[in-house]
């Protein structure tokens, strides 16, 4: 049990509707893992469960070693449990540099008072995570628009705030919701640089759910299939490749006649 | 327009203590001159209070000497002095930019309120509308934690507002007042006005434990429901004081000693702003804007997001109570009456037409609508027509509000203005 995450026998049912059936999963450090499967499959579910959105029916998950189950998203979050959205989930009056120093916010010790009279212990820790910031923007490549609002950058762009400010909460792992959705080719290449490199520079393990099979297998080592809440297949990027049972889910069945 | 802006662009070298100065000197010509000889060669009955906009409505013939004298008075003294004191207020404006920020805040506010305490001193109605709009701009402050930077619809806020004002009056009254419904006072009256800030800060703290009965729900609804919760808790409130004797019931309660006099509420309205500035420029505040846009990526990126919302309202509902406590000491009466739907309304006018997620704006906005609804007092009902239509008229122009998503930068506005900046 020397994984970082651990995930057994994961069930989950939205009223009369099994969602998702024993699901397991472990990763371990600095690992990179794909989660594939058509829509509707339960992958979103899952990132859902194990960030803490939904408490999962039945099974235990684990984050080296410590149960996360149950916690509040919040807590789980600032356990070392990053993660992007699959939709956007920016903050549209704020802009670029706010939103990766929000990310420190469990990283403060100031408290309220401390932030009512703006004490020194506040204006140091402040300036600090300003520091911090500018430097994941810059790794980013976002550092031009930092007093930009979100909402009038690209939407390369925002991605990468999404992920700059996922980093800045100090993960140990990065969930990543279909992070090239609605991307060009260009922007996509971009990105697969991008997940490399934060890989390399943060040595964080990283889960992502992923359509595009390109992607996903030159990225990952280790991918995982889901259809109707299950598990079908799980094995290295060629294996998953010549799977029949994945083939026939993303393709259907051949008519034997 | 040409000559309008290149007029406008001739002050831009003006820094703020200039514009002190202009001030400072109509409001001596006012005190020596303005009775004597400006009102009385403008056929003027007195001095004119608000500029003269209760004169000119009550009797349109007054017009041409209202006019007459605003700029006698205030305009062209104002400007001229502003402009031509230049040379020697920008030097000053320089050596207080080398001091520490707050030592040169507090100098010009302590000028400020020097002007402003003499312009208020000249009739007793001028310090009362100054107080009430100094009141006003805290209340207004204190909803837009709550309405713009938390972006929950409450409308709760003169039920937290009438628990402060009850809360430090009942320890007033008891306290240090001998009068029939406490009995004699428990401690002397001379430590009365020493004690009134921890009297206040009781009645804040009150409002902000009434503000968890609205908080809580908040956790599970936002928007339409949220409001009708809110609500529901100002005519709790209300009700509950119409039915405890005790306290007055709806006759209400009077007798407060007048522990707030202009200089203390001054000191009350600076303190809200610069407490209210810090939080919502501290991470700790920004929260509150992150829950606000998107309460799931909030928590995603650790923010506690019950603490968040929970702070929201009780430090709002604090504030709303200091304001209250103010209130009761400035009027010495309330009744449940004042804390009522019509409360509500002047409280949501002020924070919408200033602008939501703005200190500035909500000064701007409670002082516009306090002098407006104070200047046009003599229209009677039509009051209630014409500042209704400016806030549809602002809501369709800037839908946030006249000043909305804008901090206070107090280093840029107190900065000497020695080279005339380019397109101003």
């Amino acid at each position: 049990m020397s994984a970082l995450l651990n995930v057994n026998k994961m069930t989950h049912y939205f009223g009369g509707l099994r969602a998702v059936h024993n699901y397991n999963l472990n990763i371990e450090p600095l690992q990179i893992t794909g989660l594939i499967g058509p829509n509707g499959a339960g992958k979103t579910t899952i990132f859902n469960l194990i960030t803490g959105v939904y408490t999962p029916t039945e099974g235990s998950i684990t984050l080296d070693n410590e149960n996360i189950k149950g916690l509040e998203t919040n807590e789980i979050a600032s356990k070392g449990l990053g993660r992007t959205f699959q939709n956007l989930a920016l903050w549209r009056h704020m802009n670029v540099l706010d939103h990766v120093k929000m990310a420190h916010y469990s990283q403060l010790s100031y408290g309220l008072v401390g932030s009512f009279f703006n004490t020194p212990k506040c204006r140091r820790q402040e300036s600090k995570a300003t520091e911090n910031s500018y430097r994941l923007l810059e790794l980013f490549d976002i550092k031009q628009h930092a007093d930009q609002l979100v909402t009038s950058l690209p939407y390369g762009a925002q991605r990468r705030v999404e992920m700059a400010r996922a980093m800045a909460t100090n993960p140990k792992i990065l969930f990543l919701d279909e992070p090239t959705a609605g991307m060009t080719p260009d922007e996509l290449v971009q990105m697969i640089k991008i997940i490399r490199q934060v890989h390399q520079d943060f040595k964080v393990a990283i889960f992502l759910i992923e359509h595009r099979m390109k992607f996903v297998m030159e990225l990952c080592q280790h991918i995982q299939t889901l259809v109707f809440g299950e598990l079908i297949a799980e094995g290295p990027p060629e294996e998953i490749q010549n799977n029949p049972q994945v083939i026939e889910a993303y393709l259907g069945k051949e008519d034997v006649t | 327009m040409e000559t309008a802006r290149k007029f406008i662009n001739m002050f831009s070298t003006v820094p703020v203590l200039g514009w002190m100065l202009g001030f400072f000197t109509a409001v001596l010509i006012e005190y020596y001159w303005g009775y004597d000889y400006i009102s009385y060669y403008l056929g003027l009955p007195k001095i004119p209070v608000l500029f003269g906009t209760l004169v000119m409505l009550k009797n349109p013939m007054m017009i041409p000497g209202v006019v007459g004298y605003d700029l006698i008075v205030y305009v062209i003294p104002i400007l001229l002095i502003a402009k031509l004191s230049t040379f020697f207020t920008n030097p000053i404006a320089v050596i207080l930019e080398k001091t520490p920020l707050w030592v040169s805040s507090i100098v010009h506010l302590i000028l400020f309120y020097g002007v402003l305490h003499l312009w208020a001193g000249i009739n007793d109605y001028r310090v009362l509308v100054v107080k009430l709009t100094l009141i006003s701009i805290i209340l207004t402050i204190s909803i837009n934690v709550i309405n713009g930077y938390q972006g929950e619809f409450s409308c709760s806020h003169p039920g937290f507002m009438a628990i402060g004002a009850y809360v430090s009056s009942i320890i007033t009254l008891y306290f240090f007042v001998s009068d029939k419904t406490f009995g004699a006072a428990v401690l002397s009256p001379v430590l009365g006005p020493w004690l009134f800030p921890f009297a206040l800060l009781a009645g804040g703290l009150a409002a902000a434990l009434g503000s968890l009965l609205v908080a809580i729900p908040s956790f599970r609804t936002r928007g339409d429901y949220l409001a009708i919760i809110s609500l529901a808790f100002m005519f709790i409130v209300k009700s509950a004081i119409e039915n405890l004797n005790v306290i007055g019931g709806a006759r209400g309660m009077g007798g407060q000693p007048d522990y707030a006099p202009l200089p203390i509420i001054f000191i009350w309205t600076m303190l809200c702003i610069w407490v209210v500035h810090n939080f919502v420029t501290s991470i700790m505040g920004k929260a509150l804007n992150a829950v606000r846009d998107d309460e799931a990526a909030s928590e995603s990126m650790t923010v506690k997001t019950r603490k968040t919302k929970m702070t929201a309202f009780m430090f709002g509902a604090f504030w709303a109570g200091i304001a209250g406590g103010l209130f009761a000491h400035v009027l010495t009466y309330i009744n449940p009456g004042m804390f009522s739907i019509n409360r509500l309304a002047e409280i949501l006018a002020m924070v919408y037409f200033g602008g939501l997620n703005s200190i500035v704006g909500s000064i701007v906005g409670a002082v516009t609508i306090n002098i407006l609804g104070e200047a046009l007092r003599p229209l009677e009902l039509f009051k209630w027509i014409i500042i209704p239509l400016i806030l549809i008229f602002v809501m369709i122009f800037r839908p946030y509000g006249l000043i909305s998503f804008k901090e206070i930068n107090a280093k840029r506005l107190l900065r000497s203005r020695h080279k005339k900046e380019q397109g101003a």
